[in-house]
């Protein structure tokens, strides 16, 4: 990484040179504050009672902070039991995601079998099929025909494989030098276990990215969990915001309580898993 | 690859038995993904087209085959052409904007300054936010009394407006909470595609006396076209289905169904109320379906000659 650009050591003004530092910081700082914003002040208004949010002018540093939004929005709320419900069905989304993916990409990058661009022809054209057409279609089959309604495994199950997923760890196993493979194979290695003990392996930063990201999108999933529960003990975080916003109208700071709330686990998935969740992001959009 | 040719027979023999294992293996790896696009995304979008040749009951019996012309009436319909019209502003406010604001949080974070990591984290933060938990968390800002909006606009009271309740105003609004929803992700696309424009490049233009605004629009701009491409068929597509910002902010489809977009639409008639319509819906959807499909491919076809693609 090269250092500062050099020719600042012509020395043309140090002061310069600070005062450009701190205008950036200030700039930076300014745009960073805007950004936020939304954030603070939803905290603020769920620590505040539901008369102060109302008031005028408005409260901005909330001087004697409550808790008791947020204990409200766990017992009246039932958040608990939608945080729960949330990670069950995320994890098994994300677990079912990458599972199927690793086997299938496999398949596409290193077998041989007759069908096999057709077959990755149809994977790809998965990703031409948003979810929101065959919604209709989907309800029918998981609600009436399946009686799948309210339960975790109508939640998750249209949602364990994805081509997006699949397509990207057949790039990554595409990039395992094929020699490991004969080597294995002198070793004694079935094609299984060469996928446990060394693609996956060697794959471990991708799976990561490709898990973290599925969680996120799981975790964030509104329409289909809006329209496959009605019972509330299926109901995930995110249609219990709905629920909440639209019962306790004259309980706001318990609505911003529970959308931080919501938003907790999420942000702390940000902050621990920062890159991989970058690199799942930025798959596809930039080579290397 | 075919090596099987020309072995002797019981080599021959073996390694057809070890081909045939392989062949019955990679069948096996790929059934299980196999089985989920079958049933959840091949045969219900065939299912979605045949459904939208029929009048449907609420309870899912067909009761007449309608054909064709059912397209032809959604297509000409009052409400459809008013959801695709929706839908199409909503992409004019959401993703152009979108781009341009991610762009320039990228380039103010692309540089060298101590603590610079805590800003990217602040500037890619709303990529946390899930829909549901950014729309409410706008209310604070755009929602009816409290809104803070109003406050700084100086309008109290009677005078106070309510940006969702107004069939003016109310697509602008839903669109302001999508474009900061989208910043985060947006932001770290961009941001991505910076850091991989190469150093020397920008260097070798300072030193020909480029400055900042040329190697901006001759040299990063170019480097950057494949990821704006990227980011703004996914900000496009998201565009289309957007769905979880218009039942929080604006519940029914806004007022004067003026946020009802194309998703929201289809909800509406196959799932709210008694008088669902699942032959109407199913056809909107297949209609959808196709307007996305073409929209992809319009999108990569057009923006493919005008897109730089180094090495």
């Amino acid at each position: 990484m090269p250092a500062e650009p050099s020719a600042t050591s012509a020395r043309p003004g140090r002061r310069l040179v600070v005062a450009k530092r701190i205008g950036n910081y200030a700039l930076l700082s300014a745009v960073a504050f805007v950004v936020l914003f939304p954030i603070y002040i939803t905290v603020v208004n769920s620590l505040i009672p539901t008369k102060e949010i109302l008031q005028r002018p408005p409260t901005f540093f909330p001087t004697s902070p409550r808790f008791g939004a947020y204990t409200e929005a766990f017992g009246a709320g039932h958040l608990g039991r939608y945080l729960v419900n949330s990670f069950v069905v995320a994890s098994l989304i994300t677990v079912g995601q990458v599972g199927t993916a690793i086997l299938a990409a496999y398949a596409f990058a290193f077998l041989d079998f007759p069908f096999k661009r057709t077959l990755f022809f149809a994977f790809l054209a998965t990703l031409m099929v948003p979810f929101e057409v065959t919604i209709v279609a989907n309800y029918d089959t998981i609600v009436n025909r399946l009686g799948w309604g309210d339960s975790y495994q109508g939640l998750v199950l249209p949602f364990l494989a994805t081509g997006f997923a699949a397509f990207l760890l057949r790039q990554t196993f595409l990039g395992v030098p094929r020699d490991l493979r004969d080597a294995a194979a002198l070793d004694g290695y079935g094609h299984l276990r060469f996928l446990a003990r060394v693609v996956v392996p060697l794959a471990r930063p991708t799976i990561a990215a490709l898990g973290v990201f599925s969680f996120l999108l799981a975790w964030n999933q509104y329409l289909w969990p809006l329209i496959v529960t009605n019972d509330e003990r299926y109901r995930t975080v995110q249609i219990g915001l709905k629920a909440l916003r639209g019962q306790s109208l004259d309980r706001l700071d318990v609505v911003f309580a529970g959308t931080i709330i919501a938003a907790i686990p999420i942000f702390v998935l940000l902050i621990v898993f920062n890159r991989q969740l970058i690199r799942g992001l930025t798959q596809g959009a930039v080579k290397g | 690859m075919n090596a099987s040719v020309g072995a002797a027979a019981p080599v021959g023999d073996a390694r057809r038995r070890r081909r045939r294992r392989e062949v019955s293996l990679a069948y096996l790896l790929v059934l299980p993904s196999l089985l989920v696009f079958g049933v959840f995304a091949f045969y219900p979008l065939v299912r979605t087209f045949q459904e939208g040749l029929y009048l449907v009951s609420p309870q899912g019996e067909r009761l007449r085959f309608l054909g064709l012309e059912q397209y032809r009436d959604v297509l000409v319909s009052e409400t459809f052409r008013n959801s695709m019209w929706i839908t199409a502003k909503f992409v004019v406010l959401t993703v152009p904007g979108g781009l341009v604001l991610g762009l320039g949080l990228a380039l103010l974070a692309h540089r060298r300054l101590k603590g610079i990591a805590i800003f990217r984290t602040v500037f890619s933060s709303t990529v946390a936010t899930s829909v549901a938990v950014a729309s409410v968390m706008w209310l604070t800002l755009i929602g009816p009394q409290f809104g803070l909006l109003n406050y700084w606009l100086g309008r109290e009271g009677t005078n106070a407006i309510d940006l969702l309740q107004d069939p003016n105003t109310a697509l602008y609004a839903v669109a302001l909470s999508t474009i900061w929803q989208n910043l985060g992700a947006v932001f770290i696309i961009m941001l991505a595609g910076l850091q991989a424009v190469p150093d020397e490049l920008l260097e070798a233009a300072r030193i020909d006396g480029a400055g900042a605004w040329s190697r901006f629009r001759h040299i990063t701009l170019p480097l950057l076209s494949p990821v704006l491409l990227f980011a703004s068929v996914i900000l496009t597509l998201n565009a289309f289905q957007a769905f979880g910002q218009i039942d929080l902010l604006t519940p029914g489809g806004g007022p004067l169904k003026s946020t009802n977009v194309i998703v929201y639409d289809i909800y509406d008639k196959a799932f709210r109320g008694g008088s669902s319509d699942i032959g109407v819906a199913s056809a909107t959807a297949g209609l959808l379906f196709l307007v996305l499909l073409a929209l992809t491919l319009a999108q990569f076809r057009f923006l493919e000659r005008r897109v730089f693609y180094a090495g």
